[in-house]
Order: C-alpha cells, then sequence, then structure tokens
C-alpha cells in the first residue's frame, strides 16, 4: 500500500487486511508519520485475526524509525498474506527497498492509493510523477490503482467521482488498472470497478 | 472561494505562508512539524522562492534576522526544543524591530521530551524565553482552517508593528488533516518598509538593523517607545472564541486542539443538564485578560485544560483577579486530555462548591 500521505492508504489498509480470509498481517512500514497510523487501529486488527507488527517504537515518545526484524517472518510463512502500510510519498517508500531482494521471489501486489483532494497529487502529471518517485524507492512496481479521494468529514459522491476521473486518466496512461474505489460508509456512487465501502479506524482525540 | 483539499496542519503553514508573500524559509527539521520543511523544500523552487535547510536552528533564526533586517517576508519553524535554540535570535530581532513568523508545534519537554503533542510551551512564547524586555504575538489556532487563515495574518501583523510574531499549535494540528480552502484574502493596508537595509543605490542614508544601545538612557527610550507599541497592540489585535459561556456556570478555557476536546466535552455535560461554557484564547498575546473578567461577573468558577502543568491558568488567574475561583487540570508529557477526564473535572469543581 504505497501513496501520498493523507490518501486514505491506511485506512484502506486496514480494511482490506481485515476483509482478508485466511491467516494475515498487516505491518506498520510508516517511517514518515509520527502519528494517526496503523498501530492506533491495533486493537482493532487483533480481534479481526489479523496480526499486527508495527515499529518498536510505533506511538511512542521517540524518533526511532526502526523497523522490526518480525517483518521478515512474513516471508517465511508462505501460507500468509501481509498487507504492508507503507508511510507517505517516495521518503516513506524507501522502508520497502531493503525487502526487494524477498519480493523478487514472492508474488506481490502493489497498490497506489490516489487521494485527488490533495494537493500534491490533484492531477495526472503529478499522480504520475509521485508514482514513479515510489517505484523508485521502493525498488517495486505498482500493479493496481486505488481511488481512494476524500475529504474527509466533507466527503460528497461528487469529490470521489471526479477522483474516480482522475484515476482512470492515470490507468489509461500507465495501463496500470484500478483495483477499487474505497468510500467510507454512506457514500452512494457507483463505478466500473470493485467498490471498498471503509469502515474508519484512525480518529481526532475530539 | 477556492475548492476544498484536504492537508496535513503543518503543509497548510507552509502552503498559506506562500500566498501570504513569504518566499523564504529557513529552517531545520525536528518532529512533529518536519512536513513544512518537507513542503517548502518541494513548492518553494517552483514559485521563486528559496527554501534553505540550515546548519542548525541557530543559524536558521539568524537567517531570518537577516531576511527580515533586508525587509523581505521571512518564516522560519520548529518545534520546543528548537525552539529554544532560537530564543536568542528571536530575542535580537524583537530588540531589532524586525517583522518575522515563527512556528512552534509543540511537542513533550523539558529537554528532549518526546514527540507527542504538548502545550508546555506557553510560558516560553508569551513571558520571554529570549532575553530581555519584549513580546511577541501569540498566535494559537485549533483547525486546520483557522490556521490557514490565521498563517496569512501573521505577516500583516509583523509587518504592522514591526515584531516576530509567533504561531504556536502541538502536534496534533501539526499532524491532522482537515478539509481547507485558501481564502483569496485582502490582506491589510501596510506602510512600506524604509527601515529596510536592502541597498541604498546611493539615494538616501543607510539604514541600520542593530539590538545594541551604547548609552543606557538611549536603550531605556527605545523599550519605552515599544512598550507604548504593545499597549496598542492590546487594545487591537486581542482575539478569542467565547462558545455557550452565556449561561454558563463553569467556563473552560482551553486553546489550541484542546478547546476542540473540551466542546466535545461540553457536549456531554450539557446534555446531562449541566451549564457549562469555553473561552477559547486564539491571541496568547496580546491575553483576552477583559473576556475573562467580564465573564467572571456572571460564572460561577473557571477549569483551565492544558496539556502542561499548568501555565495558561496563571493569565486566566490574572484576568479573573480573585474573583471565583479558578481550577486547572491537565496532561503532560505528550498525553491528551480526553473528553471524559474534562467532564470529571468540571463535576469535581462543581461538587466541591
Amino acid at each position: 500500500m504505497t501513496g501520498h500521505f493523507g490518501s486514505g492508504k491506511t485506512e484502506f489498509a486496514i480494511n482490506l487486511a481485515m476483509q482478508q480470509k485466511g491467516k494475515t498481517v498487516i505491518l506498520d512500514m510508516d517511517i514518515v508519520n509520527p502519528y494517526y497510523r496503523t498501530a492506533d487501529a491495533s486493537l482493532e486488527l487483533e480481534k479481526h485475526g489479523v496480526e499486527v507488527i508495527l515499529p518498536l517504537f510505533a506511538n511512542t515518545n521517540v524518533d526511532i524509525p526502526t523497523l522490526p526484524g518480525e517483518i521478515l517472518s512474513v516471508f517465511a510463512h508462505k501460507d500468509k498474506t501481509a498487507v504492508f502500510d507503507i508511510g507517505g510519498d517516495e521518503d516513506g517508500a524507501i522502508a520497502l527497498g531493503r525487502f526487494h531482494r524477498f519480493f523478487k521471489e514472492e508474488p506481490y501486489e502493489m497498490y497506489f492509493v490516489i487521494n485527488e483532494r490533495r494537493p500534491l497529487t490533484d492531477n495526472k502529471e503529478a499522480v504520475i510523477e509521485m508514482m514513479h518517485a515510489v517505484e523508485g524507492t521502493s525498488r517495486l512496481k505498482i500493479t493496481h490503482l486505488v481511488n481512494c479521494t476524500h475529504l474527509g468529514s466533507d466527503t460528497t459522491p461528487e469529490i470521489v467521482l471526479k477522483g474516480q476521473r482522475l484515476a482512470e486518466a492515470v490507468s489509461l496512461e500507465t495501463g496500470i488498472p484500478i483495483a477499487y474505489t474505497a468510500v467510507k460508509k454512506g457514500i452512494n456512487i457507483a463505478v466500473n470497478n470493485p467498490l471498498m465501502e471503509l469502515q474508519l479506524y484512525i480518529k481526532a482525540p475530539f | 472561494m477556492a475548492d476544498k483539499v484536504l492537508m496535513k496542519g503543518n503543509e497548510v503553514i507552509a502552503e498559506a505562508a506562500m500566498q501570504a508573500g513569504c518566499k523564504l524559509f529557513f529552517g531545520y527539521p525536528i518532529t512533529p512539524q518536519t512536513e513544512i520543511s518537507a513542503y517548502m523544500a518541494k513548492r518553494m523552487p517552483k514559485i521563486g522562492g528559496t527554501f534553505l535547510q540550515a546548519e542548525s536552528e541557530v543559524a536558521a533564526i539568524n537567517m531570518v534576522y537577516g531576511a527580515a533586517g533586508a525587509g523581505a517576508r521571512v518564516m522560519t519553524s520548529s518545534s520546543s526544543p528548537g525552539i529554544s535554540l532560537k530564543s536568542e535570535g528571536i530575542s535580537y530581532i524583537a530588540g531589532s524591530d524586525l517583522p518575522c513568523v515563527i512556528v512552534n508545534i509543540v511537542r513533550g519537554g523539558p529537554g528532549l521530551g518526546g514527540i507527542q503533542p504538548a502545550q508546555s510551551d506557553y510560558f516560553q512564547a508569551v513571558k520571554g524565553g529570549g532575553h530581555g524586555d519584549y513580546h511577541m504575538i501569540v498566535l494559537a489556532p485549533s483547525s486546520i482552517q483557522e490556521l490557514a487563515d490565521i498563517t496569512q495574518d501573521a505577516f500583516d501583523i509583523a509587518d504592522q508593528y514591526r515584531m516576530p510574531v509567533m504561531i504556536m499549535g502541538d502536534g496534533m494540528l501539526g499532524q491532522m488533516m482537515e478539509p481547507v480552502s485558501f481564502s483569496n484574502r485582502k490582506g491589510r493596508e501596510l506602510p512600506e518598509k524604509t527601515w529596510a537595509a536592502c541597498g541604498t543605490e546611493g539615494k538616501r542614508k543607510h539604514n541600520i538593523i542593530n539590538s545594541l544601545y551604547i548609552e543606557a538612557e538611549d536603550l531605556e527610550k527605545l523599550v519605552v517607545a515599544r512598550y507604548e507599541k504593545y499597549k496598542e497592540i492590546e487594545k487591537n489585535e486581542v482575539k478569542w472564541e467565547s462558545y455557550m459561556t452565556d449561561d454558563a456556570e463553569i467556563i473552560i478555557a482551553a486553546y489550541g486542539t484542546i478547546a476542540r476536546v473540551a466542546k466535545t466535552a461540553i457536549a456531554t455535560l450539557r446534555k446531562n443538564g449541566v451549564r457549562v461554557g469555553l473561552i477559547r484564547p486564539i491571541t496568547l498575546w496580546p491575553f483576552p485578560a477583559q473576556a475573562f473578567a467580564d465573564a467572571a461577573e456572571k460564572a460561577d468558577g473557571f477549569l483551565t485544560v492544558e496539556m502542561s502543568m499548568g501555565q495558561m491558568v496563571e493569565d486566566v488567574r490574572l484576568a479573573v483577579n480573585g474573583k471565583k475561583p479558578v481550577s486547572f487540570f491537565g496532561r503532560t508529557g505528550g498525553v491528551i486530555p480526553t473528553p471524559d477526564e474534562i467532564c470529571e473535572a468540571v463535576m469535581a469543581m462543581k461538587e466541591a462548591k
């Protein structure tokens, strides 16, 4: 799961992990954001039977973006589905680079999550530029797009559909298919690709 | 009004600053405000401005000093320990009557503290920080939209009064995302910067940017004149929000994001028939003392809620001036008070009455 921070990656990753059948593990690989991260939803995820692997110091008072050795275990357990939630932008995707040799031998899908309401990914050129940058630092290829366009509490079907047009334009230009359009529950739209209704887990403290 | 976009608080500060005409940013990264630098680094070159990552906070603030002295719109940002490092430079800037904007996205302290949100730099921001007799105007927004508007205004306020303006948020405000739009604001009518040291072209006497005065009387005269200006600011620039205070028996005093936690608590308390309101200072200096003094005529008491061991509570007490009890509830070290904890503190105060 990659994309600009604020794209909705983390909520999408959490929902995707919860929907998987069989043994699933989610990895909070965010080395960019100090708070508002997968770690916030650890308890909910574990309730749903999803194993959670977090950076050692996630949500603590220190700023040490170390990733735990446990991550390697997901490559050893071939029966598990692993959802990697990567931090924002190409800087966050650096975290994936060191696993390149494992991904070479492992089937993977890499999603790029698009939110058209985020200023640095609000047009086709900017999205494609960021996709190339993410592929560069992660040394992996993006295989699917996700339209997760939203404006927080102000999200409307029109906003999602405007994002859908952007995702379709990116898809047309790059040949990468749209795997999902992800919307929070209650937004009713029709699109030509699978729809994922998101239950939201990351909340402000008020 | 432009289309709304979804942005992180830190990005909003950077974007709003650029839209207000700030073309120079000198900074040094520190969590939880690093996205300001990151956004500036990406966007500044595209608008013909300069983003420069200095070798330290001390260097960054002195670059601000130089650029402000040349009359440029300039900003720097940091978080608590970094602001401590900048404090010497801030005092020099205040002592040289220079306008600039300084952002503090506060984290837990003292010392290196931690990266979680806090409000424990209130004293540093409003009571000094640097040495000498001086003030900074300190603005404390509580939503991402307000952050956008206040950041733009901060530059005008700084230019109007020729002094540093601090935008004080906590890590929560810096990191959270909300819909925001950038208004095509009019901005203030501002005097020309005839004092700037930006080259004479041989046409005028050169300007000097300086905070050193050889004669004590000269320095005193200047400082006294500066305090006359501060009086004007206290008259003109005080801003606060009163929320459900009209019938309130207890008034919560809180600023920044904690005011939003307090509003959630107020909704719960009101449902249970407890009449609670909120006064939210938007300017921390100048402090909305009159708003509290007026409220003290009607309310039974005040509860100050902060992410600190109690700093603003001293200003609330000064403003209320003994007329009514002023209690305090706070969490510190990066812990955020919950709405439930605030409700309990209000109920405890009510029962103690």
